[in-house]
């Protein structure tokens, strides 16, 4: 038999071991979802949509589950997690949004306007930053920027008006933020920046040579027609924020709490806040309490979904946009 | 009329069977037997088998197969005479007031000169053709008449272009480029409308935001003076990169003079296209010429002969000679230019 | 700027390089003169910024890493003079990292061959490049729990560290490894991938002109000429599990020392547990024990270190491949 494994293989043989070993694939994320919904099921069964709403905060729920036995009971599966919510869709949605923006321009400064020699170093410096480990942005916020907000931007009286329910420390929105737009901007920016490059040059001198300024020429026919691969670039960066677990838990001060505008801007920026991927990284050590295992898992699965409805967004709106392409 | 010319030759290999001392028939592709592939030999008659295609039959010469006739030539044309030839030209419109005027141009990438010292002067109502074999120089000069040698950092110059009396340097680029419009080898319309690619200068060139309504009659007549309108009229808002090559060189010919350009510079406009296309753009290059000047760079010397009025001719960077299409080509004064029009080097 | 050009015949012009006359911003429409200030703005700012990061951590770097933390083991102690240096994070890191790899190897290059060369039937194809990307796409703590799912069964137990009462503790480095893997996965795949279909075709035809069947040619003749792709592709791949802070963080017990479990040695090591360089950054801020900021700022320089080597590689591979074949290597996102 081993003569027989020895000889060459038939082609067809040969295609049907690859095509096997491929769909190993396949059959771990099969797996991976299947896992993942199994344990978040008790915790959706019990608590059902309202899980999302707004009740007891998540801390002391969590903090009754880790108390409980093998087997709880039904209610300590009680869970809303409104305030995890929250927190994820206000940094993702603000980080993304400013860096989108600053890509955009950074790349089309990087592309058009640089001089060469500032353009050759600043190209390799993006992709370093675009590889850095998220705990060492993480470090750099808990070491740098949280102490300076803490001790020299919020004021005493900050500090007083909400005494009663949260604790100003400088760990919050503002530098939560800050360190997420710098962590995902130089994603966006490379692609960004490639997506520039590719496109035919032709065009722009075509646009040059109707008279536009090369300015103008740039946005109104390269980043045009890059649309669709700043879209793309733009989700890939949303799904990383969203995704982002170990420096939000760092720097965003790891409590559950909905900043409002109640006692005015400042207040706001600098409110403490948790996202559902630091929640996991927070309570990971009560996961072997069964109800709040399953309020992890079902916080997984939320992820997942959101990653998946993510990149669905992203074909979605890039097919409007690839209507005046080259087709075949 | 193949045959005749075959026959005229005899030095010539490519010979259908005259050593076999038979009349092969070219007219017909469709030999007793039936097989009409090309391959298929002129054996004797009677002789069917296409297996015979390595000459094994009786004194067999090296097997050629028949030549086969296009659908478009199977009536025969009669031949245009000369003179006719020259009349699809639009009659000559009386040559208008000048619009560019090159003063001892010279222009150097680093240390190679590319052009040297060429003085020229420019009509409106007159097609002028630069031509000469590759390298001349013709594309840089024309690329030098709305300063987009610029965008090559090592370009230098010398020497002065002035556009109605003004020295085109001391323009600003995007108003030079405005008023001195390109159209490029390789037809290059926009990834967007038919509709935005014409009312692209359009809308840039004006200080407010003109909207549609305002547009669409600008529009439609740049693609009637184009000659393209009659083909897209149905749906102008269809992308534009789905049109054929001559449709979108056409379109780009109506990007270009939509804004009402005074001059019009083309590249090599119809080296990428086919035929036909390349006829319908020649006879709008005609129409075109009343109302702007036209300067084409072309290395098709008949081309050259049919559509321009005059004629520059530039070898390795110097402008050899100038002067109306038909001395050019017919009574050359320079040694160079007749061993060019003739064909001795290319 | 002016420049003397020779002309025919000795004879020199002199000529002018540069721009004529250019429309000055001023002259432009309100919206393009705010593109133009936000372009600048936002350039300036992006060097700047990038500037300060690189900047400060080389100077903290500098400033607390030494060689003899790099080979000293960490030491449960109160102040940070005598906690000890970083060798067992540095070890584990490194075990991490073959682990993940070598389970993710195989299987990306093989899915890569197979989408590459065969790819029939076209539902199959399509969803594995689906199921792939779905792998990039996931966040990577979503990753670390579906590991510790899995390793908690309770048939896992011989892969996992042994906790005190009993239950499958499901924490090892093969646990974190087998989870690694599937975080190199799509980086290999994509470049190994990409790089096959550069393969032009007549590299195939010319193979099976003579006579070898696919899977012959595939070895011997595709594969050898995508190693530059496959090597970009595991760099890449590595450059992703160094830096991967949230599975080591559920998967490890965050020991400080490697702890084998049992007694059989190179098993041993693999069931057991330990710590890597991240963890150790994460322990070591504020955020987790706090105590040796110092610590931090030096393992976090060695990690940003080895992330620039390895993007150096990247870049090194990517030249030497253009000028021995011709073909470029897609260099990819992160």
């Amino acid at each position: 038999m081993l003569a027989r494994l020895r000889k060459p293989w038939p082609d067809s043989r040969a295609e049907r071991m690859l095509g096997a070993v491929s769909c190993l694939v396949a059959v771990i994320v099969v797996g991976m979802i299947v896992f993942v919904a199994v344990h978040a099921w008790p915790t959706f069964a019990h608590n059902g949509l309202s899980w999302l709403g707004s009740g007891e905060s998540p801390e002391s729920s969590f903090e009754k589950m880790q108390a409980t036995s093998v087997h709880p009971p039904a209610s300590a599966y009680h869970l809303r997690a409104w305030p995890l919510l929250y927190g994820t869709l206000l940094i993702t949605v603000a980080a993304v949004a400013f860096a989108f923006v600053v890509s955009v321009f950074a790349s089309i400064f990087i592309v058009e306007l640089a001089p060469e020699r500032l353009r050759k170093v600043t190209i390799p410096v993006i992709r370093l930053l675009a590889s850095v480990p998220s705990v060492v942005y993480g470090l750099l916020g808990v070491l740098v920027l949280v102490p300076f907000v803490g001790n020299h931007l919020v004021t005493a009286s900050q500090k007083a008006s909400v005494a009663n329910e949260v604790e100003l420390t400088g760990a919050g929105l503002l530098v939560t933020v800050v360190i997420l737009t710098v962590m995902i901007a130089p994603i966006m920016i490379a692609l960004t920046c490639e997506a520039l490059s590719a496109v035919p040059s032709s065009w722009r001198e075509g646009a040059i040579a109707l008279g536009l300024n090369p300015l103008r020429a740039i946005l109104a026919v390269t980043v045009r027609a890059a649309r669709p691969a700043i879209v793309a670039a733009a989700v890939l960066a949303t799904a990383r924020a969203l995704g982002e677990a170990i420096m939000i838990s760092m720097v965003s001060g790891s409590r559950s709490f909905t900043p409002n505008l109640d006692h005015g801007l400042l207040v706001f920026l600098y409110s403490p806040l948790r996202t559902f991927a630091s929640a996991i990284v927070d309570f990971r050590e009560g996961i072997s309490a069964p109800a709040l295992g399953s309020s992890l898992y079902a916080i997984a699965l939320l992820l997942l979904l959101g990653a998946f409805v993510l990149s669905i967004c992203g074909y979605l709106i890039k097919l409007p946009l690839r209507r005046y392409e080259v087709r075949g | 009329m193949l045959r005749g010319n075959a026959m005229a030759d005899p030095a010539d290999p490519i010979h259908l069977g005259t050593d076999r001392g038979e009349t092969p028939t070219v007219e017909h592709v469709h030999p007793a037997g039936g097989s009409a592939t090309v391959e298929h030999l002129h054996a004797a008659p009677g002789e069917t088998s296409s297996a015979q295609l390595d000459g094994s039959g009786a004194g067999a010469s090296p097997s050629v197969p028949p030549v086969r006739t296009i659908v478009l030539d199977r009536a025969p044309l009669p031949a245009t005479p000369p003179d006719e030839r020259r009349a699809v030209r639009p009659a000559a419109a009386a040559s208008g007031p000048e619009r560019l005027r090159l003063e001892d141009v010279s222009i150097a990438y680093g240390s190679k000169p590319a052009v040297k010292s060429v003085s020229l002067s420019i009509h409106q109502g007159e097609v002028l053709a630069l031509i000469g074999p590759s390298g001349c120089g013709k594309t840089t000069l024309l690329r030098t008449l709305n300063r987009l040698t610029e965008l090559t950092p090592s370009a230098a110059r010398a020497g002065t272009i002035r556009l109605d009396g003004e020295d085109i340097h001391d323009l600003p680029d995007t108003s030079l480029r405005s008023r001195v419009a390109m159209v490029f080898q390789q037809p290059n319309p926009f990834p967007m409308s038919i509709f935005d690619n014409v009312a692209f200068a359009l809308r840039e060139q004006s200080r407010r935001r003109p909207g549609r309504r305002e547009l669409q009659p600008l529009v439609i007549d740049a693609l009637r003076r184009a000659g393209l309108y009659e083909e897209v009229k149905d749906d102008l808002g269809r992308p534009a990169l789905r049109l054929s090559g001559g449709q979108q060189q056409r379109l780009c010919i109506a990007r270009a003079i939509a804004p009402r350009p005074e001059v019009l510079l083309m590249d090599e406009p119809c080296s990428a296209l086919d035929p036909i296309s390349t006829n319908t753009i020649e006879q709008l290059i005609g129409e075109l010429r009343r109302e702007l000047a036209v300067v084409v760079v072309t290395h098709n010397l008949a081309q050259a002969r049919r559509i321009a009025d005059k004629v520059a001719f530039m070898y390795l960077g110097d402008l050899v000679e100038y002067g109306d299409t038909e001395e050019v080509f017919e009574t050359p004064r320079a040694a160079r230019t007749r061993e060019y029009v003739q064909g001795a080097f290319g | 700027m002016s420049t003397l050009v020779p002309f025919d015949f000795d004879e020199q012009r002199v000529m002018q390089t540069g721009h004529g006359r250019r429309s000055s911003p001023l002259s432009w429409r309100w919206r393009d003169r705010v593109a133009l200030v936000l372009a600048w703005v936002a350039g300036i700012g992006l060097c700047l910024i990038a500037a300060a990061i690189v900047g400060y951590f080389a100077f903290r770097g500098v400033q607390y890493l030494r060689p003899g933390l790099i080979f000293s083991r960490p030491q449960i102690s109160a102040s940070q003079a005598g906690s000890g240096g970083f060798l067992d994070p540095l070890l584990g890191t490194l075990i991490l990292t073959l682990v993940g790899i070598m389970l993710a190897l195989p299987l990306a290059v093989t899915s890569a061959v197979w989408m590459s060369e065969y790819a029939r039937p076209r539902w199959l194809a399509r969803t594995i490049e689906s199921c792939i990307e779905i792998v990039a796409g996931t966040p990577d703590i979503v990753i670390a729990l579906f590991g510790l799912a899995v390793f908690q069964l309770s048939f896992m137990g011989p892969f996992s560290f042994e906790a005190s009462g009993g239950g499958v503790y499901g924490r090892s480095f093969l646990a974190a490894g087998a989870m690694m893997s599937l975080i190199a996965l799509p980086p290999i795949f994509a470049a190994t991938r990409d790089g096959l279909q550069a393969v032009p075709a007549h590299m195939r035809e010319a193979a099976f002109a003579l006579g070898k069947t696919r899977i012959t040619t595939i070895r011997r003749v595709l594969l050898p000429s995508v190693r530059s792709n496959m090597a970009t592709g595991v760099t890449l791949g590595v450059s992703r599990i160094i830096g991967d802070t949230a599975i080591v963080v559920l998967l490890l017990a965050s020991s400080l020392r490697l702890e084998p479990q049992g007694s059989v040695p190179g098993l041993g090591l693999l069931r057991g547990t330990g710590a890597t360089l991240t963890t150790y950054v994460f322990d070591n801020s504020p955020a987790g024990e706090g105590a040796a900021p110092q610590k931090a700022y030096a393992a976090a320089f060695l990690l940003l270190l080895f992330v620039l080597a390895l993007n150096l590689t990247v870049e090194r591979i990517g030249r030497h491949q253009e000028r021995a074949t011709g073909l470029s290597v897609a260099t990819g996102a992160v």
